[in-house]
């Protein structure tokens, strides 16, 4: 079969409209859903089509959010998209208290499915809170999916597996992933919810990442093959539940692992996942891990300063050749491009 | 009646804000400036009208649209344009972009990103005078957007139970981001009621009558010290480009066309002109003479931010604390 190659934000746009055919219940809501830049083109236009489906809401987070709880314990199967992380904290109380333990304080008797898009920003002088991405404050509390999906193929099977879920899910997208492009499979393609992914095979060292640092991860598995090393590239896909099943199993074959979180690792992702590997594989000789993440600062708006806070591929080869007691010569030559922690590429010139 | 002096000094502030902005857009594309920019071309008047006559101890707080509220009360251009660029002389020292801006030696005390979010902080800041027992006034600018979010209505009740010395300032230029007023909002909301039912003494003028703005606002500032009470303005206007960004958007055509005409025959600062010319105080070539002086001066101060140093890393080394 010929494979189609789309973008990320494409993909998540037909999705969603297929959902919304498919399954009448299903509504979309978020500010600027049904604007002229349809959230990064995300949901562009389909208010066209789903007339009294698609809503444009005031600025009211928090209450909207209860709202739509009270949609989902109503039948209905609300989606709700914020275009920052950081908007959605003003909902916080609703989430952590209402969503989340909705189905449980209810004794199983009523449960509340719906989708939570968050868009983690990047770059272009974002500074401090427009490009938090705060995946872990999420992921802490029980009765909640954590999705991360990092390319067209797992943003389609992500969603697909959402809408089916009985539980709230909460699904991250990086602003830089929506204008990736891959492999796009056909529109009733699902992936497993709490499955994570070897995209890449290996063997001397194990790369774990999700979201955004997926994509470092795999660039630094390009470097580290010019080396001679091969790395195996696991995304983590979902961060609740978490599969630490496959990282275990890899993490055994290559005995050295470097967890790279999206944003701090301090308390971050990385800590669970280090954590986890190390109370399992206690008994694992030679076993090694690090793990990577942004500096341990707000983020800074100007790029002089924003570029040294990332972790790119650079570091993470750096952080593999010492793990693996090697000298890579003439490393230097892969620090990155100028550009690479302002913007995904040459043509994103902001503002947003 | 104003005097010649402020008149002009009106026209002025107007005119400051405005060839600033202009500026910025059309040097943006140079990609200097490396920030996400909401520029307020069009809402000169309210910022001018609200800030003129203000001490430096009187606190001004803002939100994402915040360059002409900074710059009408006195916030310093070069550090403006030096944080538009990311350089260690900007007002946050680059950390914070043009989303983030303040000068406190002159009363501009912040503006935050997250709509709504510098309400209650200008509200505490309020009660800090309070506290304190200072006479200071404290002044928030918040958008139509922001009187959605929970906050407005909490900051409102706290400031009228506690009798603070705080002026709500709502621009309501009818659209957040795209999305027009009347898609967000009952028609039947009446802003100056809602603040009047919370026991707020409220007005609402032309956001693009400068005269107006500045006559009724100076007796306000005046009502809120003698009383010790909050008050809440409401200024219609209009921004004239893009929600963020240097560019025109009119062709996504989500502002209707007579909308936008009637608002380009409105602004606040064409008007003005014409007005101090017909009343003689004002002749064109004093009018060139005036604009001249203010670009000569961004000419420079833009020469200065972009001729300054990038922060290095120690200034990021001494925010860590994991
Ligand atoms: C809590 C929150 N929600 C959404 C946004 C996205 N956003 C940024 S500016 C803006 C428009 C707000 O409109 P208004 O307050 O009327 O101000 P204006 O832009 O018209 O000056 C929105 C929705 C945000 N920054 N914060």
């Amino acid at each position: 079969m010929l494979k189609k190659i789309k973008k990320y934000s494409e993909v998540i746009k037909e999705t969603l409209d297929y959902n919304l055919k498919k399954n009448k219940k299903v509504v979309l809501m978020g500010l600027g859903v049904d604007d002229p830049k349809g959230i990064f083109g995300t949901t562009l236009n389909l208010h066209k089509k789903y007339k009294n489906r698609v809503f444009d809401l005031p600025t009211a987070e928090n209450g909207f959010t209860g709202f739509a709880l009270g949609l989902s314990i109503n039948g209905m199967f609300p989606v709700i998209t914020h275009q920052r992380v950081e908007f959605s904290l003003l909902a916080f109380e609703q989430f952590v208290n209402q969503i989340a333990k909705w189905n449980f304080m209810t004794g199983g008797k009523v449960s509340n499915p719906m989708i939570i898009r968050l868009i983690i920003g990047r770059g272009w002088g974002q500074g401090p809170q427009h490009s938090q991405s705060l995946e872990i404050l999420f992921s802490h509390i029980p009765g909640v999916n954590v999705l991360t999906p990092s390319t067209p193929q797992s943003v389609r099977g992500l969603f697909n597996s959402s809408f089916k879920e009985k539980k709230p899910t909460i699904i991250f997208e990086h602003r830089w992933l929506h204008e990736t492009y891959g492999n796009s499979p056909k529109l009733n393609y699902f992936t497993k919810i709490g499955k994570a992914k070897i995209l890449k095979s290996g063997s001397d060292i194990t790369l774990v990442g999700f979201s955004y640092s997926v994509i470092n991860c795999l660039e630094s598995a390009k470097i580290l093959k010019k080396f001679n090393i091969s790395a195996e590239v696991i995304d983590l896909q979902s961060l609740r539940p978490l599969d630490i099943n496959t990282i275990l199993k890899s993490a055994k074959k290559t005995k050295n692992i470097i967890i790279v979180d999206n944003g701090w690792s301090f308390y971050g992702i990385s800590a669970e996942i280090s954590a986890q590997v190390a109370e399992k594989l206690c008994n694992l000789k030679n076993l090694k891990i690090d793990r990577l993440g942004n500096k341990n600062t707000p983020m800074p708006s100007t790029k002089s300063l924003a570029k040294l806070c990332y972790v790119n591929p650079y570091d993470i080869v750096v952080s593999a050749e010492k793990m693996l007691n090697k000298k890579f010569k003439n490393l230097k030559k892969f620090k990155l491009k100028e550009y690479y922690a302002d913007q995904p590429n040459k043509n994103f010139l902001g503002p947003f | 009646m104003i005097s010649k002096k402020i008149q002009i000094k009106l026209l002025e502030e107007m005119l400051k804000i405005r060839l600033t902005e202009e500026m910025i857009a059309k040097k943006y594309y140079e990609q200097k400036m490396r920030c996400p920019i909401h520029l307020s071309i069009g809402q000169e008047a309210t910022a001018t009208g609200v800030c003129f006559g203000l001490k430096d101890s009187d606190k001004v707080f803002s939100a994402h649209r915040s360059h002409a509220h900074y710059i009408a009360k006195g916030g310093s251009i070069k550090s403006l344009l030096s944080e538009l660029h990311g350089k260690i002389s900007g007002c946050a020292k680059g950390l914070g972009g043009s989303m983030h801006l303040l000068d406190l030696n002159k009363g501009f005390s912040g503006a935050v990103p997250i709509v709504g979010s510098s309400i209650p902080i200008a509200t505490g800041t309020a009660w800090a005078n309070k506290l304190k027992k200072l006479n200071d006034l404290v002044i928030i600018f918040l958008g139509d957007g922001a009187t959605e979010e929970g906050v407005f209505f909490e900051s409102l009740d706290f400031a009228s139970l506690k009798k603070l010395k705080i002026l709500f300032v709502c621009e309501n230029n009818f659209f957040s981001v795209y999305s027009p007023i009347d898609k967000r909002q009952s028609k039947k909301r009446n802003l100056c009621k809602i603040a009047n039912s919370l026991g707020i003494k409220s007005t609402f003028i032309d956001g693009n009558d400068i005269e107006n703005i500045y006559l009724k606002t100076k007796q306000i500032k005046k009502y809120i010290k003698k009383n010790s009470e909050p008050f809440f303005l409401l200024l219609n206007t209009f921004r004239y480009i893009e929600h963020c960004g240097p560019n025109n958007d009119d062709h996504l055509k989500y502002r209707n066309i007579n909308t936008i005409k009637f608002w380009e025959k409105k602004c606040p600062i064409v008007n003005y002109q014409k007005k101090l010319i017909k009343r003689k105080i004002l002749d064109h070539k004093k009018l060139t003479k005036l604009k001249k002086k203010i670009f000569n001066t961004l000419i420079k101060s833009f020469k200065y931010a972009e001729e300054q140093n990038f922060p290095t890393k120690k200034i990021l080394n001494e925010f860590i604390d994991a």
